[in-house]
């Protein structure tokens, strides 16, 4: 980063003509090779040298990854190729209210031009917007590897920072999210440090439906952004908004719940301690709010 | 590192262009092309000084490859004025004073633009979440804003 216009450095563009030319070469070439998409976040850590490729793959043109349709049984599926403001402006997306908000809430409207869901999800970053609402719906991950194509459910992919299940020669194709529960609600709550735009500092993704089958009346699904080394699912939280009646007690005790479970770092954007409590204001916050949908 | 021959259209304008791999769309137009109207900020997709169309939708050339727009079409500031006429948003942002140094006005106007073409008719809150990935240091936005409210006014 010496450089205010650093270049790119030199690689060399793949464009494989096939889902099997591409899985094989990713796998001869494993720690030279990465797949890329929209590319905004790959070529912004390879100017910061965070790494460099000996060869960047370009899975746009690869069958199964322009896919982007709404089926009544299966649900949304998004290839790898669809850059978020298609995802946005589909109108089957308005399905699925989550992910929109939290697409909409990814840097700029050019930069989600070229940015992926499916890019969003195989970066595995900690602070990644849609990640939350993949998980949260569910989200079933369609991938081609050495092997041919096969499934991986997004719960448990996540293994570390930047870190996934993913093997080598394995490409996302696209990512499927079920038909969500009828009547559900959501919210993402960003915490930046601009109001819109910026990376975030906390980012609370919720989805809350009515469920006769718990306690409460209500099902919910969290998962919390930047504030440990995976998108986080504070699962107690979850468990408590389920077994108790939904008072602002049972809230508050949810989101002290989910604060206590994350495990922040400090950083430029923000203090561990600080995320801490934002992580408690934010998941009462956007409980509360999905109420007021749900009762509305 | 490799070479590639790309085919694009640059403002109507068929172009054959070689490029290595690491070429971004950002430096084929400047330095191949010389349309030096797109500039170079901050080269990390946030600024948004470098933004062209890229058939039709705005994004950051500093951020897309030379060789991944093989077959597409780019329009850049050059190109956003037609027979000799301004474009309607090019029009407003002189009237309002919407430009002080200049830097970001080309990646303004296309964000602008492309905008008016997918809504003609924007909130002031719409406005401003289509200008989020353009940064201004100069003017403090309101006579941006107000050029782009101007501009939807009078088409």
């Amino acid at each position: 980063m010496t450089s205010a216009h650093p270049g790119l450095p030199e690689f060399d563009y793949v464009k494989p003509a096939s889902l099997k030319e591409a899985s094989q070469f990713l796998a001869q070439h494993v720690s030279e090779a990465r797949p890329f998409s929209g590319g905004t976040d790959t070529f912004v850590r390879m100017r910061d040298g965070f790494f460099n490729p000996k060869y960047l793959v370009d899975v746009k043109g690869l069958e199964g990854t322009r896919v982007l349709k709404f089926d009544e049984k299966e649900g949304l599926t998004i290839g790898a190729a669809i850059p978020m403001n298609r995802v946005v402006a589909f109108a089957d997306s308005a399905r699925y209210p989550l992910l929109v908000e939290a697409a909409k809430s990814v840097a700029s409207y050019q930069l989600r031009s070229r940015a992926t869901i499916v890019g969003n999800v195989c970066n595995a970053s900690p602070a990644g917007d849609t990640i939350g609402a993949c998980l949260a719906y569910q989200g079933v991950l369609n991938i081609h590897g050495v092997d041919g194509p096969k499934t991986l459910p997004l719960n448990g992919f996540f293994t570390g920072p930047g870190k996934n299940l993913l093997k080598p020669g394995d490409i996302v194709l696209s990512i499927t999210l079920p038909v969500p529960s009828k009547g559900h609600a959501g919210r993402y709550i960003k915490l930046g440090r601009n109001r819109l735009s910026d990376l975030s500092i906390v980012g609370v993704s919720a989805m809350g439906v009515k469920d006769s089958g718990t306690k409460s009346g209500y099902k919910f699904h969290l998962a919390i952004a930047s504030v440990a080394p995976v998108p986080f699912v504070p699962a107690k939280a979850e468990e408590i908004l389920a077994s108790s009646p939904l008072t602002p007690e049972t809230i508050a005790q949810a989101a002290q719940a989910a604060m206590d479970a994350v495990t922040p770092i400090d950083d430029v954007r923000g203090s561990a301690q600080y995320r801490k409590f934002m992580v408690r204001n934010l998941v009462s916050r956007a409980v509360t709010e999905i109420m007021q949908k749900l009762s509305a | 590192m490799g070479f590639h021959q790309i085919s694009v259209k640059v403002n109507g304008n068929d172009e054959v262009v070689t490029v290595s791999s690491n070429m971004t769309l950002l430096r084929m137009l400047r330095e191949s092309l010389a349309l030096t109207g797109t500039k170079n900020g901050c080269a990390a997709g946030e600024c948004g000084a470098c933004t062209v169309m890229l058939n039709g939708e705005p994004v950051n050339s500093c951020m897309v490859l030379a060789v991944e727009v093989d077959g597409q079409e780019i329009t850049t500031i050059e190109g956003l004025a037609k027979d000799g006429q301004l474009d309607v948003v090019q029009k407003t942002i002189i009237e309002k004073g919407g430009v002080q140094c200049g830097f970001c006005t080309p990646g303004m106007l296309i964000s602008a633009r492309a905008l008016l073409n997918r809504n003609p008719h924007p909130t002031e809150e719409q406005v401003v979440e289509a200008l989020v990935g353009n940064l201004c240091r100069c003017t403090g936005y309101s006579r941006i804003i107000e050029s782009v409210q101007a501009a939807a006014e009078h088409s």
